[in-house]
């Protein structure tokens, strides 16, 4: 035992008389630097692609480092640059998503709603796209044919188009059917500000719908199993809406009320709140019964194990409004087709800042934590 | 949701919680068996709920966790053979071995699936003839039918590129073993649910007779563990130590029959090396001589793999109910579901994984952020008002 131990603590020369030297170590208050060597990744693993506490660790210990300037370390869904006096809002975004069609939507919709919805987050108006197709040799082309339709049928609605684009194809084998990467553009008009570390004590959190809806289906799809109702995806570009939510108070003369804007995508709501909480370093305090999920989402999360608040949407938003506005901006959202299920579902408060709580249906208590890996695996 | 929201209603959980507080003259401390138990009770904030005094500790009932270290190093070295394909329940991906996990396996080209029944891995052995399908075998009784009913159909339907790593316990022996250990502090069992719904529930009467300890076969929604916790607390206060039955919508005393039966066809009881705790006698199954042809361990020579965990990790004794994960100085800090040092922090129903993933590893002040907004949290007693019976 001790030499086993002794390997994993890295004491190749310790001598017997260690014993006691190992046992002080284990004992004292230093523990936490104990020289263990503790489990690390030295491959990528699915994991690093979840929107979980991986990728922040891949981001944090590889990107970051490399990349660092003032406009990336705010590590907002999409960058907000000003050139010519004009504010920008900039994002890109890679799909890899199976199977490439799904009920509700598909992997071309998914390229042009994902990427419309960074920009929208941060009160810009989207107006330009690029598309970058990774394609596996043996797509059937009516395959890209479709994909290509309704990735034009998206952006059509949307209000973007398309301006540019590049194509490669791999060996059989070397992908999976197709990938797509997008980049879009847009403006932000006036002094709209909105950014995840704009939340303060005080403010409403809102949601714009039922959770877990596009996370569900992908996942039901991917392995064949059949749950009664059938749950599609709630893959949608959400400007509209947006814009809608940022109109509710002009005639009333307010401007600065929408603090924060996220779709709680990879990682869904609960991971969400918890980047908001940490970047404006404030608590939250949800209150569990208000948050809607589909009896079809729910029952296949209690099947499978899984919870509705870390499983992914691509059609929802969380907001960050201060209080007095919160239910103009609420029934402004209700009118909007893709807000018509609108909650309030908690508050900002000062206290515990960096963590979300949350009250249960049952009047308990517990801590919504950042999602570790992954719940689902490679989801989009 | 049917047949689920009932069993989250608030209100009727402060009714159980005002009952429990009116019978309560003294502090108790029980046990809930199964993960299952507390991960709910850990999700919901159910130990919040509880009138001061009465403690919940976490029992050994998390398969995941108790499959000893050894095994998952045996399961790893096929997972890496080329010509197999390694089938597992999706939480025993992320179980670190000493050298990665299956997750890393796969990301180095080992092919290695999740499954939802065992019994997918008939349809992917026959698919695959030229490969070696393994199942990872691992559970409670719970598991035990569909795992034999494996073995047994590939026995049946002759698919001999079809085996079995399996590394099944089971409860009874390890609740002797709690119960007869001299540090032992549970008063009171929460019995595992979904195990009894396979054997039923007259195992645990020797038990609960021998030690005169009650034990509340309980569910697993949050009234089903509020009322087992009253149903325990009622027995404690009267004195009396028998078996009774929560989860009657359930399970009934005998359990499902031709389950057992099959079980008893595929597999035999022997000894069982439990993570965190060792061997106890008696405590789990291995495959009958007579599947001997689906028995990975020895297809595939891994016997003489045997791994010692690091003896830092108290997880050992938070199996047992002695200790909670806070009572542990890594917890949270060098030992992590990412860097897991021990059994209870492998798998989402080990308490330290459970404590974690609720939060519970974050500063202490969220301790009394959670107490602060528990409904009654300021009502609470305190500990001299219990008197003397409280040192009991």
């Amino acid at each position: 035992m001790q030499e086993q131990l002794k390997g994993r603590l890295g004491l190749e020369d310790a001598t017997k008389n260690d014993t006691e030297d190992l046992q002080e170590r284990q004992a004292s208050p230093l523990f936490g630097s104990c020289p263990i060597p503790i489990f690390d990744h030295k491959q990528i693993v699915l994991g690093h692609g979840s929107g979980g506490k991986l990728t922040a660790d891949l981001i944090e210990k590889i990107f970051l480092p490399a990349f660092s300037n003032q406009v990336l370390d705010k590590l907002d869904d999409q960058a907000v640059v000003t050139i010519g006096g004009a504010r920008l809002a900039f994002t890109t975004d890679s799909f890899v998503v199976t199977p490439i069609f799904f009920p509700g939507g598909d992997i071309g919709r998914l390229a042009v709603h994902g990427t419309v919805n960074d920009l929208a987050m941060s009160g810009a108006s989207p107006l330009y796209l690029s598309a970058a197709f990774i394609l596996e040799e043996g797509l059937a082309v009516d395959d890209l044919r479709r994909v290509v339709e309704s990735m034009r049928e998206a952006a059509a609605q949307a209000g973007v188009q398309f301006v540019t684009g590049d194509t490669k194809v791999v060996n059989r084998g070397k992908g999976d059917q197709i990938f797509i990467t997008t980049t879009g553009i847009g403006v932000i008009e006036g002094d709209i500000n909105i950014s995840a570390n704009r939340a303060r004590p005080g403010d409403k959190i809102l949601l714009s719908g039922f959770i877990g809806d596009h996370g569900m289906t992908i996942m039901s799809q991917r392995e064949n199993l059949e749950f009664e109702g059938a749950i599609e995806s709630d893959c949608a570009s959400l400007n509209g809406l947006v814009a809608a939510m940022l109109a509710a108070a002009l005639d009333r003369g307010e401007r600065d009320f929408i603090h924060c804007l996220r779709d709680p995508t990879r990682g869904g709501v609960a991971t969400t709140l918890n980047e908001i909480a940490k970047s404006s370093g404030v608590g939250m305090l949800l209150r569990e019964q208000a948050i809607p999920v589909r009896e079809s989402v729910k029952g296949a999360c209690e099947v499978l194990g899984l919870d509705p608040l870390y499983v992914a949407n691509e059609g929802k938003l969380v907001a960050v409004v201060c209080a007095g506005m919160a239910e103009a901006v609420l029934e402004e959202m209700r009118r909007h087709e893709h807000g018509r299920d609108a909650v309030l579902i908690g508050e900002v408060v000062a206290e515990h800042p960096g963590m979300v709580l949350m009250r249960t249906e049952i009047g308990g208590t517990r801590v919504l934590d950042v999602m570790f890996g992954e719940q689902l695996p490679r989801i989009c | 949701m049917k047949y689920l929201d009932e069993y989250r209603d608030g209100e009727v959980a402060s009714k159980i919680v005002s009952e429990m507080r009116r019978i309560q003259t003294r502090p108790w401390v029980l046990m809930e068996v199964c993960g299952g138990q507390t991960h709910s009770i850990v999700k919901n904030g159910i130990d919040h709920l509880l009138p001061e005094g009465v403690e919940l500790v976490h029992g050994p009932g998390c398969p995941v966790c108790v499959t000893p270290l050894e095994m998952i190093d045996k399961a790893h070295a096929i997972a890496r053979c080329q010509d197999v394909i390694f089938c597992s329940f999706g939480d025993m991906l992320r179980v670190p071995g000493s050298d990665g996990d299956l997750f890393t396996i796969k990301s180095l080209g080992g092919d290695v699936r999740i499954v939802y029944s065992p019994l997918d891995c008939l349809k992917i052995a026959k698919g695959n003839p030229d490969k070696r399908v393994v199942f990872f075998a691992i559970g409670f009784e719970t598991t035990a039918p569909a795992n034999a009913m494996l073995a047994w159909r590939a026995r049946e339907e002759g698919v001999n590129n079809l085996s079995l790593l399996v590394s099944h316990v089971l409860v009874p022996p390890a609740l002797a073993a709690i119960l007869s250990s001299p540090e032992n502090r549970v008063q009171g069992f929460l019995g595992p649910g979904h195990v009894c719904a396979v054997m039923g529930y007259s195992e645990y009467e020797p038990i609960s007779s021998r030690y005169k300890v009650p034990i509340v076969i309980t569910g697993f929604e949050p009234l089903d563990i509020l009322h087992g916790t009253l149903m325990t607390i009622q027995q404690l206060e009267e004195g009396r130590a028998c078996v009774e039955n929560q989860y009657s919508r359930v399970l009934n005393r005998t359990g499902n029959l031709p389950a057992q039966r099959l079980v008893s066809k595929v597999f035999e009881v022997g000894d069982r090396k439990w993570r965190g705790i060792g061997t106890i006698p008696m405590s789990g199954y291995h495959l009958c001589e007579e599947f001997a042809q689906h028995d990975a361990e020895r297809l595939f020579e891994v016997a003489e793999i045997a791994t010692l965990e690091p003896e830092i990790c108290i997880s050992g004794q938070i199996l047992r109910g002695i200790k909670k994960p806070h009572d542990c100085p890594a917890f949270g800090s060098l030992c992590t579901p990412q860097h897991p040092l021990g059994a209870t922090m492998v798998s989402a129903e080990g308490a330290c994984a459970a404590y974690y993933a609720y939060g519970r590893h974050l500063n202490p002040q969220s301790a009394d952020a959670l107490l602060q907004i528990a409904p009654g949290g300021g009502a609470r007693r305190t500990g001299k008002e219990w008197g003397d019976a409280g040192a009991a």
